[in-house]
């Protein structure tokens, strides 16, 4: 079985060599990577289920020393490998056909080799057991993708978000290079074993530290709110395929260290640490939505959403570490499945979505949802599925999505248990932030769903949409079967996560466990605390749907005729009387006008007379206020300080030998007078 | 399997909430038309309105798609599975494990997803002003809703609705504390919001300002309609008996006897004629609010479910 693993790396950098062999036929260089890299991803997939079901992996060199136990693959790792693999094989199949766009215009072979790497290198981080081997992982995944993100480098927009993506990823290393430096302090070493021994025993201020370090450093990847500023322009400016990838899975990869950092490394048993992620989590969550509300480029909603949903992942994890800290393990257990569950459920409802998202780039050649309309009738199968992936993520039962915000919501119910009642009540709180925030996804989702797939084409792209081809609706069907298996079969999946799970918070029993199809909440140990089953809710939906056949039956067929929609007695069947997305958000808009501080520029020209008017437009912009009130003067702080700098960079190699002689001697007088 | 009783139950409990919730409605209609002093219409009326449209031709807008024709069923569907597991007259229900009170709250969400679609599709400005109107306002009920399900669900360690009525029920007259009433109002308030009724939104109207439910359903007819109207119904009595028998289930079955269960019946249709006529002089003693002043009455919500719980943790718990 280990060469399951050597496998999907073998087969990942075939693929990426043959394409760029292949380069000079788009369509062989195509089918090289991209079967290769389902192939490869097939393999992750029974790579991950066979750790998953009970043994460990590790892989490497003897006496070379970062590879010494280089690669060890625990439960936690396995998860995420299955998440990435999974993920990985539904979207490249569908790259098999939406490829076909670069066709011609770009460098197929280029693309090819990077999508490789970029999978192959996720999966090796999450792998990794060595904290400079997971740096050197950490970022080759993240100029990879920074690659990947400006491969259409024609245009100067996506350019600047490759600028903003490498920038702030670079941050973000640049903090976890710290706290693994806290770590490797305390361990002797930088094998993760060594951070597992040494964590616990650091002092509590450079636990904190490292804490706090990771959290930045993780938490610039994950997008949590105010580090998400690269989301919004990285994702949509990738090719459609590769803004699945990461908002899909690669922002997971830095979930899946900061749980491995506070919880393996450090023992996740202070309570303000919980409490600081839950507050930044609900803030995310909450913001994320509400600007994705606002958004009418389909992929920057959606890279707003993955803002959303690292927050509600993160509100499980912060909910777990509160628990942790008040010796609740089993509870622990509980939130931590929360979390680990709505990870894989977004990495499959996000991806289908971001293949959704490209499918419309694909037929229509637009982003913007008010030029789209009535494509649920050219494009079928496209809708069915972003209707699949719509009603997950606004969490509606039975799909995935519902399951694993139920099990949020009764993680932060179950902090009754809790002895400190401030705690207590911030927690029951937070369950205002995470039902404020699934009711706007809902209201989101209505209107991304609705003015782009209902009613008429607003423009003469979508009029002429077609359904796009079949290795792409391939890949869909996979996410959107996935969506629906989640939330089913979800009393099977929960005992599996709970058994990653209790191995990290130390729960005696792998709790969460389903007893036959429902999944109950451990609110209190030995307490019937409410359940739900999702595959009955499905029964009885299903039960009560044939109610037209029982109709039609009882009172014959019914007599209808197909006419105008009712306009007040005029005809008004065009698309320019429909209802836009910029209106259906208008009165979330208006509500939280403090947050978004829109304004809107109205032009008006006349014929003549006042009364006449010839052409309108009306344009409306929400402020970025993170980027305006936060970045900006930072940046400028930064510059000033350089320039400020620059009077010692006199260029004169007298000076630079002046100064290094200074700081030699300033370091001896510290190790002498035992400062250091 | 499931038992033959569990069946009959199940059974009863549909047929009682398909059959009441006109009746409920026509009472409501009846007591709105008391208090404006006119005779109004016979409180049987709705199941009037509900036969005609079932009997009546469809003319169905040319721009919709096949979720126009589905959402009706739908919603239809998920309203009808919650009903499933709401306690009515019994405590107890055969299906209660599939769904808490968050499931329902969640089943409802369901249901008014498909309504706001269908009500884009036919690409009328007024769809769509009911549809962004009606998941602002749902937007606002949602925090208030789960802090009030929090509320309750503290009292009995559960979310279980049986769990909850059941420990109400036991507590006889005790079950009447500070946190219960907050929470009891908190909910009264997202009752209104859930069931469109005046000051959030009016069941009466055809004005393109001030409709929000009414605008949504503009393109139905037929039987389509009588299915959105049925299902509108069935909410309204759903919404109601959560709030009659989570505060007070007094009277509810806990045995299948049937003199218990014909007085559980007799008790519910009595709880619900109280709550029924409750809302209705709400509904007469206030104006419509304008739509961006309701986010102030549902943070009142808010604020009041919040206030139940803190008060609940320093009565009972730490």
């Amino acid at each position: 079985m280990d060469y399951l693993f050597l496998l999907l790396v073998f087969l990942f950098i075939a693929g990426a060599l043959l394409s760029v062999i292949l380069n000079r036929n788009d369509r062989l260089s195509t089918y090289a990577a991209f079967t290769a890299a389902a192939a490869a991803s097939l393999a992750g997939i029974a790579f991950s289920l066979s750790v998953l079901l009970g043994r460990t992996f590790s892989l490497g060199i003897r006496g070379m020393m970062l590879l010494e136990r280089g690669f060890v693959v625990d439960r936690l790792s396995a998860f995420f490998i299955l998440v990435i693999s999974l993920t990985a094989f539904a979207v490249s199949v569908y790259s098999l056909g939406y490829v076909r766009e670069y066709f011609g215009k770009k460098n197929i072979g280029y693309l090819g080799a990077l999508y490789n790497l970029f999978v192959l290198a996720m999966i090796l981080v999450v792998s990794a057991n060595n904290a400079v081997l997971f740096l050197v992982l950490w970022e080759l995944m993240s100029v990879v993708s920074y690659f990947l993100v400006i491969y259409e480098h024609e245009r100067p927009e996506t350019r600047r978000a490759g600028l903003i993506y490498i920038v702030m990823t670079h941050i973000g290393t640049g903090f976890i290079i710290v706290s693994f430096l806290i770590l490797a302090g305390a361990g002797g070493s930088f094998s993760f074993e060594a951070f597992r021994s040494g964590g616990p025993g650091l002092p509590a201020a450079l636990r904190d530290m490292a804490f706090l370090f990771a959290l930045i450093g993780f938490g610039t990847k994950a997008g949590i709110v105010p580090l998400h500023i690269w989301l919004p322009y990285a994702h949509p400016a990738a090719p459609s395929n590769v803004s699945a990838l990461m908002s899909g899975v690669m922002i997971k990869t830095a979930i899946y260290m900061l749980i491995r950092v506070s919880f393996d490394f450090l023992g996740a048993n202070t309570m303000w640490w919980g409490m600081l992620l839950l507050v930044i989590a609900s803030a995310s969550a909450l913001l994320g939505v509400m600007y994705a509300l606002v958004e009418h480029d389909m992929k920057r909603l959606l890279a707003f959403h993955s803002v959303e949903n690292i927050g509600i992942i993160l509100i499980g994890v912060g909910v777990s570490i509160i628990f942790m800290s008040a010796g609740m393990p089993e509870l622990a257990a509980f939130g931590l499945i929360a979390g680990l569950y709505h990870t894989i459920n977004h990495a499959v409802f996000k991806s289908l979505l971001f293949m959704g998202a490209g499918s419309l780039l694909y037929s229509t050649h637009t982003r913007n949802i008010e030029e789209l309309g009535g494509l649920v009738k050219k494009m079928p199968w496209t809708g069915a599925f972003f209707l699949i992936g719509s009603v997950s993520i606004s969490a509606l039962p039975p799909f995935n999505g519902f399951v694993s915000e139920w099990l949020t919501f009764q993680a932060q119910l179950a902090s009754f248990n809790l002895t400190d009642n401030i705690t207590k009540i911030a927690v029951l709180s937070s369950g205002a932030a995470l039902a404020l925030t699934s009711a706007l996804a809902a209201a989101c989702f209505v209107k991304a769903f609705g003015i782009s797939f209902l009613a008429l084409p607003r423009s003469s792209h979508a009029e002429q949409a077609k359904e796009v081809p079949r290795s792409m609706l391939f890949g869909m069907g996979i996410m959107a079967f996935l969506c629906i298996a989640l939330g089913l079969l979800s009393f099977y999946f929960v005992p599996v996560i709970g058994s990653i799970a209790a191995p990290l918070t130390g729960a005696a029993t792998s709790s969460g466990a389903a007893s036959g199809i429902l999944i109950p909440a451990i609110t209190a140990p030995g307490m019937d605390a409410g359940s739900i089953s999702p595959l009955f809710l499905l029964l009885l939906l299903f039960l009560f749907l044939p109610i037209p056949l029982v109709m039609k039956l009882a009172g014959g067929r019914e007599h209808r005729s197909v006419y105008e929609t009712w306009g007040c007695g005029q005809p008004v069947s065009t698309s320019r009387n429909e209802y836009t997305a910029t209106a259906f958000s208008k009165p979330v808009r208006m509500w939280f006008g403090n947050i978004y501080r829109s304004r809107r520029e109205i032009q008006t020209s006349y014929a003549g007379s006042p009364y006449f008017k010839e052409r309108f437009t009306f344009d409306t912009h929400v402020e970025a206020i993170f980027e305006k009130y936060l970045y900006e003067p930072l940046i400028k702080f930064v510059l000033s300080v350089s320039r400020k700098l620059k009077a010692m960079q006199t260029g004169s190699i007298h000076a630079y030998l002046g100064y290094m002689f200074a700081v030699l001697v300033l370091l001896l007088v510290a190790v002498m007078s035992g400062g250091l | 399997m499931i038992p033959l009783s569990s069946l009959a139950v199940l059974l009863l409990q549909g047929f009682l909430i398909i059959t009441l919730s006109p009746l409920l409605s026509g009472i409501m209609k009846k007591v709105k038309a008391f208090v404006q002093v006119r005779r109004g219409p016979s409180i049987f009326q709705p199941y009037f309105d509900i036969a005609k449209f079932l009997r009546k031709d469809a003319v169905i807008s040319g721009n919709t798609s096949w979720i126009f024709s589905a959402a009706p069923y739908i919603s239809f569907a998920a309203i009808l599975a919650s009903g499933m597991l709401v306690p009515v007259y019994f405590t107890g229900m055969p299906l209660g494990f599939a769904g808490d009170l968050i499931a329902v709250a969640y089943l409802f969400a369901l249901a008014r997803f498909f309504t706001a679609l269908a009500a884009l599709d036919a690409g009328s400005s007024f769809g769509g002003m009911g549809s962004s109107r009606e998941m602002f306002v749902a937007s606002m009920v949602e925090p208030a809703l789960m802090l009030s399900i929090f509320a309750v669900a503290l009292n009995a360690g559960s979310t279980s609705l049986d769990r909850i009525t059941g420990t109400v029920a036991g507590m006889g007259i005790g079950a009447l504390s500070p946190y219960s009433l907050l929470a009891f109002v908190a909910l009264f308030i997202i009752a209104i919001a859930e069931t469109a009724r005046i000051p959030v939104d009016n069941p009466a109207t055809h004005l393109e300002l001030t409709m929000i439910h009414e605008a949504m359903i503009l393109e139905y007819s037929g039987r389509q309609l009588a299915v959105v109207e049925l299902g509108t119904m069935m909410k309204q009595l759903l919404v109601f008996s959560l709030l009659a028998n989570i505060f007070f289930p007094w009277g509810i079955a806990s045995d299948l006897n049937v003199t218990s269960v014909a007085v559980a019946i007799l008790a519910f249709v009595a709880k619900l004629a109280v709550i029924g006529t409750a809302m209705a002089l709400v509904e007469s003693s206030t104006a419509k609010w304008r739509l961006f002043r309701l986010p102030e009455l549902l943070s009142f919500s808010l604020m009041l479910s919040f206030l139940a719980i803190v008060s609940f943790v320093i009565l009972r718990g730490g």
